[in-house]
């Protein structure tokens, strides 16, 4: 009786069965030496969740990029960190300027709004410009010369930015009124890091809504669905390509400002190549091609990479666990697209045989 | 696309974007770096013929338009190169009147300098470039106006003379080298420094232009009848091949202790594409993780042979027992990462493997691993091999090395891509489910294409390591796979001279030409995109890729018998 329900499933099957449940016991263990020790009060704990979902918004927006082109092209834009790294590094001479001024910090609504129309600005410029040159010509080619081309635009894209910027590290400045603090449920919080997730939240429902309710965004999810039938409804299949990549590259632009308010570190030509990688984790954690998704997806990318180390990985005995931070982002994405391919909201696409 | 002819609208927009690339190549300053290689006398640099480039290839490109399309030939010569100088002079005159400096910061007096050909006042030379680049759009079109008789020798000696140009280092070594040309400084002849002298420089031209032009009248054109294969045929074969060998054996002697290395290089990147192409050229598994195998290769090489934790003071064993070990680890590990992603579809199986080469590259940085493999400073002091009695300690010696594991490497391929496992990896790359259906057993053949692959890499590694005495993570970065994926899809997917090619094009050519060093990758980019644009299948595809690609595309007339 049981042999005929387990027919279809080879020892394949079977050893990633196991795999999976070694991991989670893994975690689990990670997870129960922590707690068992306590080794962080929940103030820390919640230090960590407020600027994981701020990293995690900041994956979310640029991860909509992804999922949307996903979602009409069916194919993975490689180069979508460099659009964000575009936006980012060009605007950052706008905002010393402003900074100089005082304008920043005079009026640090308004500046910022400006910065972030430039940089969306400036990303959306790239993304068409990566459409129309590199892969409007492919439209039609099997699916690993797009890639290569992608792979081929992202390191152009890096390097003409070094050419043209240089290789320093550039800071943006720090806005006085985000730098101080909030009180938040009793815990202090550093003010830019709700703000950047409210703004994110604001920007991702904005799109949502863009997306459903309105015609280039109906237009949009037509395409999605059947290329061929759409052009047969009279949808400029062209023009809804254009759009899509325009609004992933304004949000990876708006993506670039909150990232440079909330991390001292800089930007640099660099900059793109691991957030677009998580990003697409993120995306793909989600479900890609679904942008409820995209946005789900990102927040808990940013979730998991900030408690993970401190979480699990010392639980489990390991030291310098927040070298790992990375690694955790392409764990989860090597496991999801192993296990569940599918993501959280997803439809099964990924799957061959074997 | 429509057929209009060409009008003057074309011409602007063609114009235009010469102009964008000219200003393009000017603001990221790869002009200014090229500048410093001086190609005949010090007046001609590869700088102006990048800067200059920029609208001769537009004007190329337009007059293949216009002679498909009809238009005022002139006219659009005309209009192109008038607007192609028009965006670099803006910026010169921008950059006089704002410092552009704090932001975009190539755009400096050096760079100004260039443009203007070196004349002062600034406005003349804006004149001076406007006109020269005219006048030069205006040659390349006469050029592409010529009869085929003189335009073709033409080609050749302009190639000619740039490779000499842009490979003078390589030829003035050759020229001084001591055990050929008994001291004879030949090279003082031609060269000063590195760059041409102008008198020697025309008189090779104007050599080589007769020598092609003289050649060129003699064969008949275009032959008539389809050749019968002489490549085949097995004397020749022979004879080319001991060419080839003895010229891979005495090369190191000739080229000396830089170049020697710029070939272990080659050798090494050779070694890896032949595994990546059984992997993707064969299996069609796209693998952007490859070079985790590579490190693989080079640590347990690394450890093996240097004493720390992991052989827990024993034993150090010497190169040769090591490598086998290596190799075979390497394998294993090709199952294993292999393994995971027997299911994955194209894309997706491409960010695992990247995913995977990542994750093997932080864990080997990290702390917790670093006992074993030395974290960030990773393993020093690694043995060269000893080979009865003689120490590999040179260039020369280790590439030898290299060679030999190229040559092994490549025999296998060339035995696996016509042995049944190799049909197997085929019918599996073109359609997975139609070779199940065939009978093939798709897990055990992903499995061995990422075991052999792994196996090449990791002997790959573990040369590399002994050559080098150390490795650090960082020499295992994704720019290694990208570089190797590259390379094979340049050179040709599937073929092994292709690789062979993509190889010295993409790692040989870098090594020589010093001033791409800063923008090697910037090129690996724009020619990838290009290629994919282009040519997609490489430069010496396997047949199926070329047939395969350019599917769609006119199919000449067939008269006859379809020949072989």
């Amino acid at each position: 009786m049981f042999k005929n329900r387990f027919r279809q499933y080879t020892w394949i099957d079977v050893l990633l069965v196991l795999a999976q449940a070694v991991v989670i016991v893994v975690i689990a263990v990670g997870l129960f030496n922590t707690f068992r020790t306590g080794a962080y009060s929940t103030a820390q704990w919640a230090t960590l969740v407020f600027a994981g979902l701020a990293q995690g918004s900041i994956y979310a927006l640029i991860a909509l990029g992804y999922t949307l082109v996903y979602g009409i092209l069916l194919m993975i834009n490689f180069a979508h960190g460099e659009v964000y790294m575009a936006g980012a590094f060009s605007t950052v001479f706008l905002a010393h300027a402003f900074d100089r001024s005082g304008f920043l910090n005079n009026n640090p609504l308004v500046a910022i709004l400006i910065l972030m129309v430039f940089s969306a600005g400036i990303s959306t410029g790239i993304a068409l410009l990566l459409e129309r040159i590199a892969y409007r010509p492919l439209r039609n080619a099997p699916r690993l010369i797009p890639l290569i081309t992608a792979i081929g635009a992202s390191f152009a894209l890096q390097y003409t930015f070094r050419g043209l910027y240089g290789t320093q590290f550039r800071a943006y400045p720090s806005v006085t009124w985000l730098s101080q603090t909030w009180s938040i449920f009793g815990f202090t919080v550093p003010r830019v890091q709700p703000v950047v997730f409210i703004s994110a939240l604001a920007l991702m429902f904005a799109l949502y809504f863009y997306v459903e309710r309105t015609k280039t965004g109906k237009a949009m999810r037509a395409v999605s669905e059947d290329k061929d039938v759409a052009r047969l409804m009279g949808i400029n299949i062209d023009r809804v390509i254009v759009s899509t990549f325009a609004l992933g590259g304004a949000l990876a632009g708006a993506a670039g400002i909150f990232n440079g308010l909330f991390r001292p570190a800089g930007v640099y030509y660099f900059m793109g190549f691991f957030p677009g990688i998580k990003a697409f984790t993120a995306a793909v954690l989600g479900g890609i091609g679904s942008i409820p998704g995209a946005m789900i997806g990102g927040l808990l990318l940013g979730l998991i990479e900030s408690l993970g180390p401190n979480l699990i990985l010392e639980g489990l005995g390991i030291p310098g666990a927040n070298q790992l931070k990375d690694a955790i982002a392409f764990m989860i994405l090597v496991m999801i697209l192993i296990f569940r391919p599918q993501g959280i909201f997803g439809e099964r696409l990924a799957e061959k045989k074997a | 696309m429509q057929e209009k002819t060409f009008n003057w609208r074309n011409a602007a927009n063609y114009g235009l974007i010469g102009s964008v690339v000219m200003l393009y190549f000017s603001m990221i300053g790869m002009v200014e770096v090229f500048s410093t290689r001086d190609l005949i006398g010090d007046f001609l640099n590869m700088g102006h013929l990048l800067l200059f480039g920029g609208a001769i290839g537009v004007m190329l490109f337009a007059a293949k338009r216009i002679s498909d399309h009809g238009g005022d030939f002139w006219l659009s010569t005309l209009i192109i190169g008038a607007v192609s100088p028009l965006l670099p002079i803006l910026l010169v005159i921008m950059s006089l009147n704002f410092n552009m400096r704090p932001i975009f910061i190539n755009v400096s007096p050096p760079l100004n300098e260039l443009i203007t050909l070196g004349l002062e006042p600034t406005a003349v030379g804006l004149v001076a470039f406007f006109f020269v680049t005219l006048i030069l759009v205006a040659l390349t079109a006469a050029f592409t106006r010529l009869p085929g008789r003189i335009r073709t020798p033409l080609t050749t000696t302009i190639v000619y003379m740039l490779s000499i140009g842009i490979f003078s280092e390589l030829i003035i070594q050759v020229l001084n080298n001591p055990l050929i040309f008994r001291g004879f400084r030949l090279a003082g002849l031609f060269f000063t420094g590195k760059s041409l002298d102008l008198i020697p420089a025309v008189v090779l031209f104007v050599g080589f232009f007769g020598l092609f032009y003289w050649r060129g009248g003699r064969e008949p054109k275009a032959a008539v009848e389809p050749k019968t294969r002489p490549h085949l045929d097995p004397r020749r074969r022979w004879i080319q091949l001991g060419l080839i060998v003895i010229g891979l054996a005495v090369a190191p002697w000739i080229l000396g202790l830089f170049l020697s290395q710029a070939l272990f290089e080659v050798g090494r990147f050779v070694l890896m594409g032949l595994g990546l192409n059984i992997v993707v050229g064969y299996a069609g598994l796209l693998d952007l993780g490859y070079v985790a195998f590579f490190a693989f290769g080079a640590y347990v090489m690394g450890v093996m042979t240097t004493e720390t934790t992991l052989n827990m003071g024993g034993g150090v064993v010497n190169f040769w027992l090591a490598l086998p070990i290596a190799v075979g680890i390497s394998v294993v590990f090709g199952v294993l990462l292999g393994f995971p992603v027997l299911r994955l579809r194209g894309d997706y199986l491409a960010i695992v493997t990247l995913g995977f080469g990542e994750i093997i590259r932080l864990l080997a940085l990290s702390d917790w691993l670093a006992p074993l493999v030395g974290g960030a400073q990773g393993i020093l002091k690694i043995p060269n091999p000893v080979f009865f009695g003689i120490d590999f300690n040179s260039p020369q010696l280790m590439y030898y090395l290299m060679v030999i594991g190229a040559l092994i490497v490549g025999f296998v391929s060339i035995r696996l891509r016509d042995s049944r496992l190799g049909r197997q990896w085929m019918a599996m790359r073109e359609d997975e489910d139609v070779a199940e259906a065939m009978g093939i057993n798709l897990v055990q053949t992903k499995l061995l294409a990422f075991a052999i692959g792994a196996g090449f890499s990791g002997l790959a590694g573990a040369i590399f390591a002994a050559r080098l005495g150390t490795i650090f993570p960082h020499s295992f970065s994704l720019l290694i796979s990208i570089n190797a994926l590259a390379l094979i899809i340049v050179g040709g997917l599937g073929s092994i001279p292709g690789v062979i090619v993509g190889a010295i094009a993409l790692v040989g050519l870098p090594e020589l030409l010093r001033e791409f060093t800063e923008y090697r990758l910037l090129m690996y980019g724009i020619l990838l995109i290009v290629m994919m644009l282009i040519r997609p299948e490489g430069f010496l595809p396997a047949e199926v890729f070329q047939r395969e690609l350019h599917a769609g595309e006119d199919q000449p007339e067939f008269s006859g018998a379809v020949a072989d």
